[in-house]
């Protein structure tokens, strides 16, 4: 900190935060692996499929279970000749889909139940985390597989399915931290000003809690990745013919014996991006650390 | 002629519940404030001091409806505030506003000085545009001593000093006729308390303001205060024109706290009053007088029954009943080596 004013113009204020929080992201070296991973992964799913000589759907009986790296099939192929990288890119497509804005949804939810049971306490914030405690109760892969039984499972209802049992977490994160800063004075001051009590929470409180918001969805993001995949593997997920790395799982567990390829390259690719998409939560909840920068 | 007040407190009390295990009543409260009479007349500035936890911050949060008070009245410009909802505290507001002591807590970190300062011009100088509101930041930056070009930088690029300047900006934004300051300079360096003191006593000129000054520190409120009351475990136990004060304290509690001001040396022996034990618990504070039990000069009959506040002379209210005592005032020992504000007193 600084009295004199002349030095400081040297940084340009955000810059200044957006590169103590960068530095100390690019320190974290599994996060930045993770990005570069993840980064990779999004260009070859979005990408790759106009690049591939093969469409996903083209069936080849007569070269079925090719192995990868044997002939024009990059991945090998599938019990009906389809093109294993064809499909696993384009079930990339749908997986991070889904993850994504399973993510973005319940975000939403976590992060507005969470601020409204932080910010009035007292009885609406006794139900609301109740009401949190109650969906965290349920082992959220049966809640997942029960609501997609009764609901027809197209890519925008497991995404909203998904999101429904993911929102939880996120709710508790924000909660917390609501409370802890609405104890601060600038919420005082605000309240001195006769500020509303929407512009308290969404333009005072929920910037302050932006760090904490930023890491929970990244997990989550994991989370609804994972959570797709096991609802898709076991069929109440996204049906074939639309790949998903889930239902790719699914139809090679009969063929493990002949051809595992089929299980490990899809089995890979979501161990890949989980694991990318928890270094970086991690190395951003390093990077944005609250407590120091709120000082 | 006595002149009006500006803000009048009647009989004011704050408590809070303790609440014991999940489900149990709330079997006891914390006195914070515990009926306190108070009048501030207009262009008046009184000190408020007491140690910590004697419920000062709490009373001036009352008063400023904050925390609305459990019972008694506030009166405002003679206009009754206390029943008055949110909506309805809307435009004293803007006559009201409010110094904290934590200046690296008072200001949002996610917002610039800009958007802090001009947050209070939103919610109640409608009427002004965008360029209006930011001129009106920068001539508040001004008002407190820092260029007009620090609205574009945010709360950690300062020192505590200027923070503490920009947070007494957003006070002053709106032209209030009464601001309560808590604590205001004792967070900070004593340098730099003396010039944030400074201020506070030109804007007070300039702007004629109002002002509740609540601190710790005795020799703070001598430099800035017109009347000093004392206060200890939620009750006012004495209340003066600051030179009568410090002159001729009536309260026991009035000297010790006058005896721990640090006075240069003069030769002049003072005897340092060190008060035993801590504060009581204002969950179960002592039965008649609060302090007798810390009191050196406490008698039997202090314990029976409350001490009301009684005027001792004009302007001089003391919730002592030992009449007989002469207190040591802290100006006994000043000299011309003594600092500006205790020859000034």
């Amino acid at each position: 900190m600084t009295t004199a004013a002349a030095p400081l113009s040297v940084f340009a204020t955000p810059a200044w935060y957006q590169n103590r929080t960068l530095r100390r992201f690019m320190r974290h070296r599994l996060a930045v692996m993770g990005t570069v991973m993840i980064a990779l992964l999004i260009m070859a799913c979005v990408f790759g499929p106009y690049l591939l000589p093969y469409d996903d759907l083209k069936i080849d009986i007569r070269h079925r279970f090719a192995a990868p790296f044997t002939g024009d099939h990059y991945l090998g192929t599938d019990a009906l000749g389809r093109d294993t990288a064809a499909r696993l890119l384009n079930a990339g497509r749908i997986s991070l889909l889904v993850g994504f804005f399973a993510m973005v949804i319940s975000t939403v939810i976590g992060a507005s139940i969470g601020v409204i049971a932080g910010y009035y306490r007292g009885w609406l914030g006794a139900v609301l985390m109740r009401i949190v405690d109650a969906f965290l109760s349920f082992p959220s892969v049966f809640l997942v597989l029960v609501l997609a039984a009764f609901i027809k499972p197209n890519p925008i209802m497991i995404t909203v399915i998904i999101a429904a049992t993911s929102w939880m977490e996120i709710a508790r994160i924000v909660e917390t931290e609501i409370r802890s800063l609405r104890e601060r004075d600038f919420i005082l001051a605000a309240r001195m000003i006769g500020a509303s009590s929407r512009w308290i929470m969404f333009r005072e409180l929920v910037p302050n809690a932006i760090g904490p918001i930023i890491v929970a969805a990244t997990l989550t993001i994991a989370h609804a990745i994972l959570l797709e995949a096991y609802i898709s593997f076991l069929g109440y997920g996204i049906q074939p013919p639309l790949p998903s790395w889930g239902n790719m799982l699914n139809s090679a567990q009969q063929y493990l014996g002949k051809a595992p390829w089929l299980a490990i390259v899809p089995g890979l690719a979501i161990t890949l991006a989980v694991a990318s998409f928890n270094f970086i939560g991690d190395g951003l909840r390093d990077a944005l650390d609250g407590r120091s920068d709120l000082k | 002629m006595k002149p009006r007040p500006l803000i009048e407190a009647v009989g004011l009390a704050k408590y809070f519940p303790v609440r014991q295990g999940l489900l149990a009543r709330n079997s006891a409260v914390v006195r914070a404030v515990d009926g306190v009479d108070l009048t501030i007349a207009r262009s008046e500035v009184l000190g408020l001091v007491g140690e910590s936890g004697s419920g000062k911050s709490t009373l001036g949060r009352s008063l400023m409806m904050l925390d609305p008070p459990t019972d008694g009245q506030i009166v405002f410009d003679d206009t009754e505030i206390t029943p008055f909802s949110d909506r309805l505290l809307q435009p004293y507001r803007k006559r009201m506003q409010m110094v904290f002591q934590d200046p690296f807590s008072s200001l949002n970190p996610r917002m610039t000085v800009g958007e802090i300062l001009e947050m209070p011009l939103r919610f109640h100088a409608a009427a002004l545009d965008k360029a209006g509101r930011r001129e009106k930041a920068e001539q508040a930056l001004e008002t407190v001593g820092l260029p007009g070009q620090y609205l574009t930088r945010y709360p950690h690029e300062f020192s505590g000093g200027q923070r503490q300047r920009i947070g007494i900006a957003r006070a002053l934004i709106l032209e209030p006729e009464f601001i309560m300051a808590d604590e205001p300079v004792s967070a900070l360096d004593v340098s730099v308390q003396a010039q944030v003191l400074n201020l506070f006593a030109r804007v007070r000129q300039n702007m004629n303001l109002t002002m509740l000054f609540v601190t710790h520190d005795l020799a703070v409120v001598g430099h800035i205060a017109d009347r000093v009351a004392v206060m200890y475990l939620g009750r006012i136990v004495e209340i003066a024109p600051t030179r009568t004060l410090f002159a001729q304290p009536r309260h026991p509690y009035t000297e010790a706290l006058m005896s721990a001001i640090p006075m240069p040396d003069s030769g002049n022996r003072r005897q340092r009053i060190v008060l035993k034990g801590d504060i009581p618990s204002p969950i179960s504070p002592p039965s008649g007088c609060a302090f007798r039990t810390r009191c050196p000069y406490a008698v039997l009959e202090c314990a029976q029954a409350r001490p009301p506040l009684r005027l001792v002379e004009p302007g001089h209210q003391s919730a002592c009943i030992r009449d007989d005592l002469t207190l040591v005032s802290p100006l006994d020992a000043v000299s011309e080596a003594s600092p500006t504000w205790a020859r000034a007193i």
